[in-house]
């Protein structure tokens, strides 16, 4: 059975393979009825409008039918059921899971215990793999994935979503650059495993430094919850933030990724550059869920 | 032929078990704690730690009497103690005598250091790491412990 838990289990052709699937789908080569009669179950313990929308719009699209589990008040979740439990009777409702869980390895516990094909759509702080399928698609509208220079910026130590695209990255031998502030630098184990991968990275603490060399830019939130103050949160907040004429510095060709929301870290000016491609990405997302139900389902 | 008694012994002999020698220094007891020998375990154990060694400077040595311990068993201690040798134990005499692998992974053997994890719940998830290059890695959270291995045994 086909899950999709984390994107170290997925080899480069397995994610070629999505890309291009969700590709042919974006240019309206698909089978409208392809899921047709088939079953989504969408298990959101955790609020998340928009993963849970669009892959509600992925399905609907492929001609099928989602069931939400509805709030975790209101479950059987509230008596003290395990997820082991209540995924092994939901396995006889549905085709397929869709997993949103506030602990890290809910989505990879519920693969063990489910009788149909698992979707982890985030867990906890860990893996959100529809985030990075869409993250790259959106790089590879742009330009081809292979030996990109790719700049992660914001808080890389606590953010997982970019400790899960610089791995997928490294299947395509990207160099990354991390840029972060003092204390929110790429945690060491995630260096010395892109450095497995054959993935180098070089540390910068300021974009100016770095930002006329690369050809993506991956923007990440920094959150005030990590500062002792707001005026130390402040400070770095405002050297973090992306302007138009920093943008101007860069490469023609170099694109600005966000995973949104974004705050403050990218001024709306910004937008109107054609280097600006967070909305896009941001659209990209039902194409890429769509590749992903039509891959476990299909 | 005559059998040659075991030189240099600072404990007393065995006539059936496992020798483990050559263990990192300061690591005996932790290679216990691996094995999941403890005080309320039946085995009779001897263990001398900081011995002088020519091949590792300072050594451990742990004897367990009548405990053959199993090719997973032994695994486990490369973890700890990557010279670690095992020699099995007949009549007095070593009878077989094997280096420690890297296992691949680990079962039921650490528990998940981060408060997150699915595993430090009370779902009916055994702890599980993969063994990789600069540590163990947990296969539900992805956490990688890549020191102090010692201090996270369940
Ligand atoms: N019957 C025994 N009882 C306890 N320890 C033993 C016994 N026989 C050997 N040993 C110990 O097992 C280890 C391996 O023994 P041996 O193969 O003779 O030596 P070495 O590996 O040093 O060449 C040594 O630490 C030795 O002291
Ligand atoms: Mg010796
Ligand atoms: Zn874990």
């Amino acid at each position: 059975m086909r899950h999709i838990i984390s994107v170290r289990d997925l080899e480069r052709r397995e994610i070629d393979g999505l890309l291009d699937r969700a590709g042919e789908i974006e240019a309206r080569r698909f089978d409208p009825d392809l899921l047709a009669g088939r079953i989504l179950g969408l298990f959101f313990f955790e609020p998340s409008t928009r993963t849970r929308m669009s892959f509600e719009s992925a399905m609907a699209r492929l001609g099928g039918v989602s069931l939400s589990m509805g709030s975790v008040e209101a479950s059987s979740v509230a008596k003290g059921e395990t997820l082991a439990d209540t995924i092994r009777v939901v396995s006889g409702y549905v085709d397929a899971i869709v997993l949103r869980h506030p602990r890290e390895g809910a989505a990879r516990l519920a693969s063990e215990f489910a009788s149909v094909p698992v979707i982890n759509a985030g867990d906890g702080a860990g893996q959100h793999p529809s985030q990075t399928l869409l993250d790259l698609y959106t790089i590879r509208q742009s330009m081809p994935l292979d030996g990109l220079r790719v700049g992660l910026l914001g808080d890389l130590r606590y953010g997982r979503t970019t400790h899960s695209l610089a791995i997928a990255l490294s299947l395509y031998k990207a160099e990354i650059a991390a840029i972060a502030p003092k204390g929110l630098e790429l945690p060491s184990g995630i260096i010395h495993e892109l450095a497995g991968r054959g993935t180098v990275v070089s540390e910068y603490t300021a974009v100016e430094e770095v930002i006329d060399d690369l050809d993506v830019l991956y923007v990440t939130r920094i959150q005030r919850e990590r500062f002792p103050d707001v005026a130390s949160y402040l400070d770095v907040a405002s050297s973090y933030r992306i302007t138009p004429d920093l943008v101007r510095c860069a490469q023609p060709h170099m694109i600005v990724l966000h995973p949104l929301p974004r705050m403050d870290e990218i001024d709306p000016g910004v937008d109107a550059l054609p280097n600006a491609k967070y909305f896009e990405q941001a659209h990209h997302g039902v194409s890429v869920r769509m590749a992903m139900l039509s891959e476990v389902m299909g | 032929m005559t059998r040659r008694g075991p030189q240099g012994l600072l404990i007393s002999p065995i006539r059936h078990g496992t020798v483990i020698d050559h263990i990192t220094a300061g690591q005996a007891l932790n290679v216990l704690r691996i094995l999941g020998i403890t005080g309320t375990t039946a085995e009779e154990v001897s263990v001398a730690t900081n011995v002088a060694s020519g091949r590792v400077g300072r050594k451990d040595i742990v004897k367990i009497e009548n405990r053959e311990l199993r090719k997973e068993e032994v695994d486990r201690i490369a973890l700890l103690a990557p010279s670690a040798t095992i020699n099995i134990i007949r009549e007095f005499e070593v009878i077989e005598k094997k280096g420690v692998e890297h296992p691949r992974e680990l079962l039921g053997v650490v528990r998940c250091p981060n408060p997150g994890c699915i595993t430090n719940t009370a779902e009916p998830a055994r702890s599980r790491f993969i063994v990789v290059s600069n540590g163990l890695r947990c296969h539900y959270c992805d956490w990688l412990i890549s020191k102090e291995i010692a201090e996270h045994i369940l």
